[in-house]
């Protein structure tokens, strides 16, 4: 069944972008409105659309769905289809959208080109989900760069021009690898389809004997060099430990809308890549590199935890929150059994929703007072109640406590790695313990105690706007909390075919090293 | 026999006859006030030859015993370079007309130009690849020292005559050793005596002669210390000039002879190739860095390009010869545009070159700067800009000629040539409100360029206007 639906939600937001360029005129007050208003709709039509293909979906098929293809120059193919391992994060891209959307509404500095760079970047996310074919998922990847420096760079912070090049350079770097090893799989598989067609990427067998360059051993071959080029662009997305540096600094200078998208969205593709391309496509490779990643992960949690413990930025905190939790994804991903790739899905949705409302908690008390600084706080409770019951919920769920989707994803991801590697999981768990440290902390420090502050005692709670935007953003994660096999369900028989597959392809590359062993 | 070559070389014969005819025209008229219309007339007449040499051409057809070829290879050359000539050329009208640049000879040494690039791409001969070449050189020598009673642009004539006539002399010297080794100036009698592992000494030294000769031509590292310095002096229209026609002729002449006289020995040449292009990708990177004159910053550029698109010749394959063309292509096309931003650059009526200008340029003139930022990123090869996809066509030639470790160095030094496109964006997105600002003049028909050359980095990767399909036919009649 060819339909076109993906190709519609994907280019909607471009389209009205588009519109938004050519037939908007003039900065004043009504051309701004409209600008968001059309935003708003857009993005909301988005979500409405991509709501069918929700309902359409058919969990129990493992294959792609909803598959769409044209030609393309190259020799490549324009394809694009969801699986039940991407139909989740596409809705959890449209989802959050008009929330972003909503919450920029404050905004009022280049309105028009503001919209439209989101739009475009809302295109840009959601053909990195759908695309089927390499050098498109690449096309989409890196393009989302463009709109994010720009993003970052002109409605950012005070050292924005640092945070945008160090962003753009940084992820480039890691991008440009895969690109080779992009170009490597082509050449070497003659095909760049991913999947959904009789000769693609997923069923081609890449070589794995082990070879030697320059005196180094390469064990698992090809593989290997392929898994690290697609590794240094996923790590450095993540982002992982010791290259998620620039997140700290992108979280801070961005706005507040920007940095939702970034922690929501953006920082999936790099689980989403492992799970499309390393662990499916390089089996050997992975299985090779994995204890590797696992005590990267490990060290991510542990270390970025105690760093989040001594920030004095709020933004730079739950940055660092972030790139813990992301351990948790990476550790659960190459665990490589059932729990360990569910609770990384898990813990992805989740995140996305509970690291975009700890945004949008600095955003509300930042738009109020200008300062991302924890000690110009103290004692919010006392002028903003609802706030602070907003607020206590997340970083709960922050915390990963239990009834929250916070602890879903954590708590299997560490059932999964306890079974390959104990010591990393201990390592892991009191990761934690020290997570509920920095974010109670934290909240004690902004929320609680006596209001002293002069300049606290005129604040206002949160607006009926800024309450409609977190409204959603509650249920879901407390939905997601006592229900988890809403994406349990969904995402269950494509894991369970990823994993089969995976430890098939291991075991069949450990029984041609034994065979070739005993022949010598 | 003779009534048969002459029709082969029929667009060469018009274009020199309409170069003479129109000189004596405006000699003996009204000089200078013709200006103007040749500019015009000659632009005309490219894109006419253009639309001739592209619709009509077909097979392939060889003239004067060999010494001149005409087959899709060529004719694919030919329409870039007189399409990017006539663009370059229309762009330029309304910038030296204010400046009192506009002589009649300046169309007309173009137009020679012109032939001399067509000669180049279509020479069979090594005496008929120095004709065009030598005669491609001087007119261009003079075009760079154009504004006479200006210090700079008469030295950067005359450094670019001086180190042109040197590697001229190189390449003379190499030709002449191919020759005394090969027994012949026919390119498809040097490709019987040079095959691979046969090659002797004296000719190895000859094909080195002249890689060092044609890679001065097209200013790869390490023969590109010209190329700043020529491009900062010359009239900025000329250096639009400079950095789009003869670049690709260069560069085609350079596949022609490496396939068409050398092909049965790509193991001889391609290390040296692919040296020169891992040189220059990383010199035009990191060199451009410091650069706050946009029109040396432009040469670095091109210098890096001129880096990617050896790449796809090293590959020795005509599936690289193939990416090299479809990257010259599009790098003209996006310094086409990116050039006609350049000239609208100015303040109060002067030219401005320094980067630090552009501050805020996005606040005023929105719509340039938007068609500007789409050609940076395009320069940048990010995705999804046309410029990726011609990087990743001599990515893909390399990576299966087996060179990886040029691929991998081209995609490291793309990272750091990122580095000072984005710093152009910063300026005229990120700074700081309060500077002045460049006129927002109307600029004639360059926004017009600039507009439709951003446009085609961005509707080009649907389906590349089938430059791809003409590009690959001319591969498959050079390399078989």
């Amino acid at each position: 069944m060819d339909t076109h639906l993906l190709s519609i939600i994907t280019f909607l937001p471009a389209f009205a972008a588009v519109i938004l360029a050519v037939f908007l005129r003039g900065d004043d007050e009504a051309a701004q409105s409209n600008a968001k208003w059309l935003a708003l709709i857009t993005t909301t039509a988005t979500f409405v659309i991509s709501l069918f293909v929700l309902f359409e979906f058919d969990p129990a098929d493992t294959g792609f769905q909803f598959v769409t293809e044209a030609e393309w120059l190259l020799g490549l193919k324009y394809r694009m289809g969801v699986d039940g391992i991407s139909i989740l994060f596409v809705m959890l891209t449209t989802f959050m959208m008009p929330l972003v959307i909503a919450a920029s509404w404050n905004v009022d500095k280049r309105v028009k080109e503001y919209m439209i760079a989101f739009l475009l970047l809302e295109t840009l996310m959601l053909g990195v989900f759908m695309a089927l074919d390499l050098i498109l998922f690449y096309l989409f990847f890196e393009a989302g760069l463009i709109p994010m420096f720009l993003i970052i760079g002109i409605w950012g912070g005070a050292n924005r021009i640092y945070a945008s090049f160090k962003f753009f350079l940084y992820t480039f770097l890691g991008s440009v690898l895969m690109l080779v090893a992009m170009v490597a799989m082509f050449s070497d598989a003659g095909t760049t389809c991913i999947g959904a067609c009789d000769i693609n990427l997923l069923n081609h067998q890449f070589g794995s004997e082990t070879f030697s360059v320059m005196g180094v051993q390469i064990v698992g071959g090809m593989q290997t060099l392929m898994f690290l080029a697609f590794f240094a662009s996923f790590a450095v997305k993540m982002p992982m430990w010791p290259v998620h540096t620039w997140l700290p600094d992108a979280h801070v200078q961005a706005p507040t809308a920007g940095s939702v998208v970034l922690a929501a969205i953006l920082l999936k593709m790099g689980g989403y890549g492992f799970l499309r391309f390393s662990l499916p496509m390089f089996p050997v490779g992975s299985d090779v590199m994995a204890p590797l990643v696992l005590w990267m992960s490990a060290i991510a949690i542990v270390y970025t935890s105690l760093v989040a413990l001594v920030q004095q930025d709020m933004k730079k905190l739950i940055a660092y929150s972030s790139v813990a939790h992301m351990g948790f994804v990476t550790m659960g991903i190459f665990a490589a059994n059932q729990q360990g790739v569910d609770g990384a899905i898990f813990q992805m949705i989740s995140h996305g929703f509970i690291s975009a409302a700890l945004f949008l908690c600095v955003g509300v008390i930042y738009d109020r007072m200008h300062t991302r600084e924890i000690d110009a706080y103290g004692g919010l409770v006392n002028r903003m109640p609802v706030y602070a019951m907003i607020f206590m919920l997340f970083t709960m769920a922050n915390v990963g406590l239990p009834g929250t989707s916070g602890f879903v994803g954590e708590f299997l991801t560490l059932i999964a790695v306890f079974q390959v590697n104990t010591w990393v999981a201990a390592v892991a768990t009191t990761g934690v313990i020290l997570s509920a440290a920095y974010a109670l902390w934290l909240y004690r420090r902004v929320v609680m105690g006596e209001l002293i502050k002069e300049s606290l005692k005129a604040i206002k709670d949160t607006s009926a706007r800024e309450r409609w935007i977190f409204a959603p953003l509650v249920v879901m994660t407390l939905l997601l909390g006592v229900y988890p096999a809403l994406v349990l369900d969904m995402i269950g028989p494509s894991v369970a075919a990823l994993v089969e597959n995976y430890a098939s392809a291991v075991e069949a590359a450990d029984a041609a090293v034994q065979t070739a062993a005993a022949l010598n | 026999m003779i009534a048969a070559d002459l029709n082969v070389i029929l667009p060469e014969i018009l274009l020199s006859a309409f170069a003479l005819a129109g000189l004596l025209v405006a000699v003996y008229t009204t000089k200078d006030k013709m200006g103007g219309l040749l500019v015009w007339a000659t632009a005309g007449v490219f894109v006419l030859l253009a639309a001739w040499i592209g619709m009509t051409g077909t097979g392939t057809r060889v003239a004067f015993n060999g010494m001149f070829i005409e087959d899709s290879f060529a004719r694919f050359a030919k329409v870039t370079i007189l399409l990017s000539a006539a663009a370059v050329l229309v762009m330029s009208e309304n910038y030296m007309k204010t400046r009192g640049l506009l002589r009649f000879e300046y169309p007309m040494l173009v137009a020679l130009a012109a032939v001399g690039m067509m000669m180049m791409v279509s020479a069979g001969d090594l005496m008929a690849l120095y004709m065009g070449l030598e005669l491609q050189s001087l007119a261009l020598y003079v075009v760079a020292s154009l504004r006479r009673d200006s210090v700079r642009s008469t030295e950067a004539g005359l450094k670019y005559f001086v180190l042109g006539a040197l590697s001229s002399g190189v390449l003379l010297y190499g030709a002449s050793l191919v020759y005394g080794y090969a027994g012949t100036t026919l390119f498809s009698g040097i490709i019987t005596t040079a095959q691979a592992g046969e090659t002797s000494v004296g000719m190895l030294f000859g094909i080195v002669f002249l890689i060092a000769g044609l890679a001065f031509k097209v200013s790869a590292v390490p023969f590109h210390m010209w190329t700043p310095d020529v491009y900062e002096g010359s009239p900025t229209p000329v250096t639009a000039f400079f950095a789009t026609a003869p670049k690709v002729a260069a560069m085609a002449l350079f596949a022609r002879v490496l396939h068409d006289a050398f092909g049965q020995a790509v193991g001889d040449w391609q290390q040296v190739i692919a040296l020169l292009s891992v040189l220059s990708m990383f010199l035009g990177a990191i060199a451009a860095i410091g650069q706050t004159n946009i029109k040396r910053l432009m040469a670095f550029s091109s210098i890096a390009h001129m880096g990617y698109a050896l790449m796809g010749l090293a590959a020795g394959t005509a599936f690289g010869v193939q990416a090299m063309l479809v990257y010259m292509a599009i790098y003209v096309t996006m310094n086409v545009g990116t050039f006609a931003f350049i000239l609208m650059m100015q303040k109060d009526g002067a030219p401005v070159a320094d980067i630090g200008s552009l501050n805020m340029y996005a606040k005023n003139n929105p719509g340039r700067a938007l068609s500007m930022l789409v050609l940076l990123f395009s320069l940048a090869g990010v995705p999804p800009m046309l410029g990726f996809f011609g990087k990743l066509y001599v990515l893909r030639a390399a990576y299966e000629a087996g060179l990886a470790w040029l691929a991998i160095a081209g995609v490291v030094a793309s990272v750091i040539g990122a580095y000072y496109y984005l710093r152009i964006v910063f300026y005229m997105y990120f700074g700081d409100e309060k500077s002045e600002q460049l006129d927002s003049s109307k600029g004639g028909v360059l926004p017009i360029f600039l507009a439709v050359s951003a446009a085609i980095m961005v509707l080009g990767i649907i389906n590349m206007f089938g430059v791809e399909a003409a590009a690959q036919a001319a591969a498959g009649s050079l390399v078989n």
